[in-house]
């Protein structure tokens, strides 16, 4: 497990899943790929399948259509895995907290390692959160 | 030989968790072979009840939860919404709060238009455009966030006006910024004008007058197959009634994806002529009524209203009802995403599964705007539809 670890430092792949977020989260991670800050330099890349991915970026509060599909990409993700929760969405809740609908937050489901506050963050905060969690969770 | 075998309809789900979409949406695709003869759009993966928890919070409150309907609209909910508010409440905002929130808005406009249009050549498979749209749209985030203060949600507005100001210094900053993207949009435009994409884009997702017409689709959707409507000309709101002459309403009659996308292209230097008036013309005054917030929700009295706005994907409608404590009793929101996710069908119908993805994205979906909840009965197994004969009745007792 310790070299499956290891060996994911370098370049870290991650999915997103929008679990019911207003896309302001989820326009800062692709901005965050883009030439101002261009994390692929860095090893990082979006993939199309939870199954390929390292980090899981979760967005948005739970909705109740989105749980069931949460979870079963939450378990598809290859283990060892880092759990990252960016937005106020998917740290608290807020600022949606009291509605019908929601389930979330996403940490009351899975274990989160890493969040990421602002409503929405700079894409500066998101690469640092992803860093953070490849160093502690992997490192 | 091969084309007489009779082949049995198959059934695709895609969604709602796809790599092509970033929202969740999804949809049931029948194909015969590789052309697609059925399609089934689902909806309401992201619905979070907003019109609900707007009835237990007060004005200023929904202010801001209005604004998180959509993260890359999110001004022209405000707009929407504030406009009500002060149609009910009988305050008038100054002419410079009202030219503040068009020029905010056509640079929200700018922003939606690029981002899309960098969507737009990554479904294509030009990943080159795709970069240097976007990096073309980071320059419109700066102007916000020297503006208000923030990248994506601006919460410029409040009911009777503006918050934030522009100085001198950033009219001159707007208009070199302006000057830069122009010449940037000036060469995205050759580019899209490129064989491959012409060859990618043309006679994709074909939306005929009539049946534009007939299912109600609306902004650039509408534009792409030749329906002249845009609120910004037919029903002035904001300072639009005196920047009539600054701009035209972009049309396109070929109907497909190519003319959806040019729609964009054009509009985007409509908008900057737009913002280059307004920073001529914007007029001297306050931003704001100077009276509190709090003070002016206080004084909201019982109504109720509709007011539109042009958001950068087509008309935008709210329904708003006060109870004159504060507080909503009803609010409804029409987001522009709806209608036009409606005329996905006919574009697909007769295409093929490898034009999905171009096609979706050339309606510009927005889902976190277009979400919408059936109600079933567990035990029956019953959804509760209503039908148009029993919402006349039900309008007609009320």
């Amino acid at each position: 497990m310790r070299a499956a670890a290891r060996s994911r430092i370098k370049s870290p792949w991650l999915f997103h899943l929008n679990t019911g977020s207003c896309a302001g989260c989820d326009i800062e991670i692709v901005a965050a790929l883009t030439p101002r800050y261009d994390v692929e330099r860095l090893g990082c890349i979006l993939v199309g399948s939870p199954r390929h991915a390292d980090v899981l970026l979760v967005t948005g509060p739970v909705t109740r259509q989105m749980l069931p599909r949460f979870v079963r990409v939450y378990e598809q993700v290859p283990e060892p895995k880092a759990v990252v929760a960016i937005g106020a969405c998917a740290t608290s809740g807020s600022p949606f907290i009291g509605s019908q609908m929601i389930e979330g937050p996403p940490d009351k489901i899975i274990p989160v390692d890493i969040y990421v506050a602002g409503c929405p963050p700079r894409p500066e905060a998101i690469v640092r959160g992803v860093v953070t969690a490849v160093k502690t969770k992997f490192g | 030989m091969v084309d007489k075998m009779d082949y049995t309809p198959l059934r695709i789900p895609l969604g709602p968790v796809h790599p092509a979409l970033k929202e969740p949406i999804s949809f049931r695709v029948t194909v015969r072979k590789e052309e697609i003869v059925d399609v089934d759009v689902q909806l309401g993966h992201v619905h979070r009840g907003i019109e609900s928890l707007a009835e237990s919070r007060n004005l200023i409150q929904t202010l801001y939860l209005v604004e998180r309907i959509c993260g890359i609209c999110s001004h022209s909910h405000t707009t929407c919404f504030t406009q009500a508010l002060e149609e009910i409440g009988g305050i008038k905002p100054s002419w410079r709060a009202l030219y503040l929130r068009t020029l905010i808005f056509e640079l929200e406009r700018m922003h939606s238009h690029l981002f899309l249009l960098g969507i737009m050549a990554y479904e294509i498979g030009f990943d080159t455009l795709f970069m240097f749209t976007w990096h073309a749209r980071e320059n419109v985030l700066d102007l916000f966030e020297e503006i208000t203060g923030n990248r994506i949600h601006h919460s410029m507005n409040t009911i009777g006006g503006v918050r934030w100001d522009l100085s001198l210094h950033m009219v001159e900053k707007i208009n070199d910024s302006l000057k830069e993207m122009e010449k940037s949009i000036k060469y995205i435009e050759e580019v899209f004008q490129d064989k491959t994409v012409e060859e990618r884009l043309c006679g994709v997702g074909v939306l005929g007058y009539n049946e534009a017409r007939e299912l109600c689709v609306v902004g650039p959707t509408a534009r792409g197959s030749g329906v002249s409507m845009d609120i910004r000309r037919d029903y002035p709101y904001a300072a639009y009634s005196e920047l009539k002459e600054s701009f035209s309403v972009v049309l396109r009659n070929s109907a497909d994806a190519c003319a959806r996308t040019e729609v964009r292209i054009f509009e985007l230097f409509e908008s900057i002529n737009i913002i280059r008036t307004i920073l001529d013309k914007l007029p001297n005054g306050a931003i704001s009524t100077g009276i509190s917030v709090l003070k002016l929700m206080s004084k909201i009295p019982e109504g109720e209203t509709v007011s539109i706005v042009e958001a950068p994907r087509g008309e935008l409608l709210y329904f708003v009802k006060t109870n004159g404590k504060e507080g909503l009793l009803r609010l409804k929101v029409r987001t522009p995403t709806i209608p036009n996710v409606l005329g996905l069908k006919p574009m697909l119908i007769g295409c093929e599964i490898a034009d999905i993805p171009v096609t979706a994205a050339s309606i510009d979906p927005c889902m976190a705007c277009a979400n919408r909840i059936t109600v079933i009965n567990q035990d029956k197994g019953e959804a509760r539809v209503i039908n148009w004969e029993n919402l006349r009745r039900r309008g007609k007792k009320q």
